[in-house]
């Protein structure tokens, strides 16, 4: 194990004043790699990246005897929060959009009416392509796997669709997955391998 | 709401990446650390951390996040404590 990775380990599991000053050290860290990631964004308030520093303490200890020393240990700390911090701006960003808003109408034949006329000559496969991946999204998905991945395509995270769906992350991620599996499936069966689908959105 | 040319692209490329086993948002981050300090050295990635790069090129919030702790990375290496 790294020298450091075993003092941060013990330190964290102490008790007392050594245990005090190992937070107050990782607190420090994880700002310091937290400031300077996310120099560039708009953050919603001053105090915002205090916050999640103290909520990204609280998972790292409750996650300590995960960590593997395959890293340094700071840099798996500073990965837990940097999902803590992009978990939150997101939420803030999404929370007022309407997940059945956002998929309603997530209808693929729409493109063959915008594009028809702009590219004739490559049109017909593409257009070919959409109508099977439109019956195999229609016929091989379940709505909840429909919306989900509508939803991630137009850009809503993960977590805010599995706060609509009353789910975590993780059963969005499998949900979603699966759904690319069946449609995978479902173009195979319907005569499309890998090749023919990249092929035919390449201009 | 239909989807647009962009997001249909979007699928068609997912689709041509998906894997039937593909490891979650929790396993991506429970390696994510370990792939991002050997990226940072400009390092090839093993065999056990293939499943991460894979996992990011089909999770737009990973990706996000593995970009943001690459900076956050580099910002510990050129301001030291």
């Amino acid at each position: 194990m790294h020298r450091d990775n075993h003092s941060w380990l013990i330190r964290l599991r102490a008790s007392g004043a050594p245990r005090d000053a190992a937070l107050a050290d990782l607190r420090a860290d994880v700002l310091r790699g937290l400031r300077g990631a996310l120099s560039r964004r708009s953050l919603p308030d001053p105090a915002f990246l205090e916050d999640v520093a103290q909520e990204a303490l609280l998972k790292i200890l409750e996650r300590l005897d995960q960590f593997e020393c395959r890293s340094r240990f700071v840099t798996w700390a500073i990965a837990i929060a940097v999902r803590v911090a992009m978990s939150e701006l997101r939420r803030r960003r999404w929370r007022d959009v309407s997940l059945d808003a956002l998929v309603a109408d997530g209808d693929l034949r729409a493109e063959r009416v915008t594009r028809a006329s702009t590219e004739p000559a490559a049109s017909c496969d593409r257009h070919t392509l959409l109508d099977a991946l439109h019956d195999v999204m229609r016929v091989d998905l379940t709505e909840k796997q429909r919306h989900a991945l509508v939803a991630e395509l137009k850009g809503m995270p993960q977590e805010e669709i599995a706060r609509h769906l009353g789910s975590n992350r993780n059963a969005v991620y499998k949900l979603t997955h699966d759904a690319r599996k069946r449609l995978k499936r479902g173009l195979e069966r319907a005569g499309y391998h890998a090749s023919d689908v990249r092929d035919a959105f390449t201009d | 709401m239909a989807l647009t040319r962009k997001e249909i692209e979007a699928l068609i490329r997912l689709i041509g990446l998906t894997r039937d086993e593909e490891i979650d948002c929790e396993g991506c981050l429970a390696r994510i650390a370990e792939f991002a300090e050997h990226r940072l050295v400009g390092g090839s990635v093993g065999e056990g951390l293939v499943a991460v790069e894979r996992h990011l090129a089909v999770c737009a919030e990973c990706r996000e996040e593995y970009e943001v702790l690459q900076r956050a990375l580099q910002t510990m290496a050129t301001r030291p404590r």
